[in-house]
């Protein structure tokens, strides 16, 4: 059983209309619930929904801070490698890019990794593109043996892999897996996804499965938020997430929000997300999966991150670039999309500390 | 001056309160907490703990008269139990250890199978074990053979704050184990923790109720006066609680009416 024949039963419903046609009524009932259904979850993120915000928002920090605290979770991701044989139309770092390529060499890695790991930070998360014979699975292993030696806590957020690969990597100290399904809208997936390996639809779906499988101790998903109605996608992301918190309870399963930030020249997405609309997404989810993780990057304005850390977010990127070796490296590469947020690790801490948020740098070690 | 005192673990504890570290909005509250609650003992996650951290280390927060009780938390297998629970020891925590091995990420419940298989394992290298587990008699029993020197049953899962759900499981631990019985989790409001040792448990444990609140000071006083009470309530011996009012007119007042017309 894999949760694409979960999604294959959603094949003949218009989520969009399912959710349009949800009441205000709906939304109140499904909000006085203790557990609640994935019906609750369409309503809290119905348009109904919007002026229930104010009660939603209240109800998500109460929740967020009895299970996590007061505490935020920060991490930084390093990127490793930027070749790549997909063609992704929203993708800085696609095949047909006209960017400077590199891959760094591991005592660049090592340097990268002193860098990061001066800022205090202990959790990394390290990226690539989708180039096996490049960045391969036994360059990644060598990356975690430098690695480990700086940090107590290894993600990666790479190419979809086997499950056998995924326990390769385990073996080599990573703990973590980020996969995003970038869209769970399948016409419009092949559409922004003409060739490369990662045009395989099921294949890509099933790899947070794989990974749990394998033995990751955190699997994050996502959207790309802004491909299609964040309506739908959300939906079927906490559809997926649910999925998997139910048949891998060993899993730590969380949710990346990363929106599409248009600026002159990149790919303009289709849907605008509002800031309005993130909030309600934040909350809907808290409400639905109390103890899932909730990430927000800095993709998002320093403005807006500041104002969600109450909401429910539980997990921050800081000091973030997206060029290879963007924290070493004195020729930094492209980067894959433009940070917005653009705080060091010391300066978000503080301004976390300043508001009574203790800021997370350890939160696991390999034992 | 305080004559009830708990002993535990080889060590005579003056408050029968334990109290964590995790959730606080910082670290610098911790020890305003252990002044405001009196408490001797408190547990703290090793997985959090950044012995080489350049920034701030929860340890150093800890006053020196504390007790420490470091936590096996984020352990899936009573393997990566038993691992952290060396790190505690050789790291300088000590030699008491509270085993929590949750497989379960969903609803955080422990699992006991694994919990008493690491509980076997490092009784036998000497530590003091401490072990989380849900209130089962069995798995208590489990445990008392594999030689842990307190039970810890869980009140409700953690950190939602809705009382000893487990009142009866909790009970039946107290009557048939023969170790202190100390309540963990789900413990949310002072009178919850009153009430846990009005039943007999032997202390209470009390952290997300303590450092989420807007004042954990002040909470951390709240609960040390509840358990206190609650201690002092099981001492007294309560008087007996009835289903009703005594009857003004009994039914059966008629036995002794002609008992004395006989006379």
């Amino acid at each position: 059983m894999s949760f694409y024949s979960v999604l294959e039963q959603y094949q003949d419903l218009d989520m969009e209309k399912v959710i349009g046609a949800i009441n205000q009524h709906s939304v109140l009932r499904s909000l006085n619930k203790n557990t609640l259904a994935i019906e609750d979850f369409a309503a809290l993120i119905s348009q109904a929904a919007v002026s229930c915000l104010e009660q939603i928002a209240q109800k998500s920090h109460d929740i967020t801070r009895r299970y996590f605290g007061n505490t935020i979770h920060l991490f930084t991701p390093m990127y490793l490698s930027n070749y790549c044989n997909n063609r992704c139309l929203y993708c800085g770092f696609n095949h047909d890019a006209q960017i400077e390529r590199y891959q760094m060499t591991l005592d660049e890695v090592e340097n990268e990794a002193k860098v990061i790991a001066s800022t205090g930070l202990k959790h990394i998360l390290i990226l690539t593109g989708d180039a096996p014979k490049k960045a391969s699975i036994s360059y990644i292993q060598s990356c975690c043996d430098v690695l480990k030696q700086y940090f107590s806590s290894i993600s990666i957020e790479i190419y979809a892999l086997d499950k056998k690969e995924y326990e390769i990597l385990i073996e080599s100290g990573v703990d973590g897996l980020t996969i995003y399904q970038e869209t769970y809208n399948k016409d419009l997936y092949d559409r922004l996804h003409p060739t490369g390996p990662k045009k395989n639809y099921q294949f890509r779906l099933n790899a947070p499965q794989r990974g749990a499988e394998a033995g990751m101790r955190n699997v994050t998903i996502g959207t790309l938020l802004g491909l299609d109605s964040w309506r739908k996608d959300i939906f079927f992301t906490v559809l997926h997430a649910s999925w998997l918190e139910k048949n891998y309870p060993e899993t730590e399963i969380s949710i990346a929000l990363p929106r599409i930030r248009p600026y002159y020249g990149c790919y303009q997405p289709e849907y605008q997300v509002s800031d309005q609309d993130m909030v309600q997404m934040i909350i809907a989810i808290r409400l639905f999966l109390p103890r899932c993780g909730i990430t927000i990057s800095t993709r998002e304005r320093e403005s807006f991150r500041n104002n969600t850390i109450k909401l429910g977010v539980t997990k921050m990127s800081a000091g973030s670039t997206t060029a290879v070796g963007g924290h070493s490296l004195s020729n930094v590469h492209h980067n894959q999309f433009e940070i917005s947020d653009k705080r060091s690790v010391e300066q978000m801490a503080t301004y976390l500390e300043q508001n009574n948020i203790q800021p997370l740098f350890k939160d696991w070690e390999r034992f | 001056m305080n004559d009830d005192i708990f002993e535990i673990g080889g060590k005579k504890l003056s408050s029968r309160l334990f109290i964590g570290t995790g959730k606080y909005a910082s670290d610098s509250m911790i020890p305003k907490v252990c002044k405001s609650t009196g408490a001797c003992v408190i547990t703290v996650a090793l997985r959090r703990v950044d012995f080489n951290a350049i920034t701030d280390n929860v340890m150093q927060h800890i006053p020196s008269h504390m007790q420490l009780m470091p936590n096996t938390s984020g352990a899936r297998t009573s393997d990566e139990a038993i691992r952290i629970a060396r790190l505690a020891r050789a790291t300088g925590c000590g030699n008491w250890i509270k085993i929590e091995v949750i497989t379960d990420n969903k609803y955080l419940l422990p699992d006991g199978y694994q919990t008493a298989k690491a509980t076997e394992v490092l009784t036998k290298e000497g530590f003091a074990v401490f072990p989380y587990i849900n209130p089962d008699l069995y798995v208590a029993r489990d445990l008392v053979n594999a030689g842990a020197v307190a039970i810890m049953p869980l009140g409700a899962p953690i950190g939602t704050n809705r009382g000893i759900r487990t009142e009866e499981m909790i009970n039946i631990l107290i009557d048939d184990i023969d170790l202190p019985i100390i309540v963990d989790a789900g413990i949310g409001k002072p009178s919850h923790a009153c009430q846990a040792m009005e039943a007999g448990a032997d202390a209470c444990l009390v952290n997300t109720a303590i450092a989420t609140s807007d004042n954990p000071v002040l909470m951390g006083k709240a609960f040390a006066d509840a358990v206190h009470a609650g201690r002092n309530a099981f001492l007294a011996k309560m008087g007996v609680t009835r289903q009703m009012a005594s009857a003004s007119s009994p039914l059966t007042g008629f036995i002794h009416n002609i008992d004395e017309g006989q006379e």
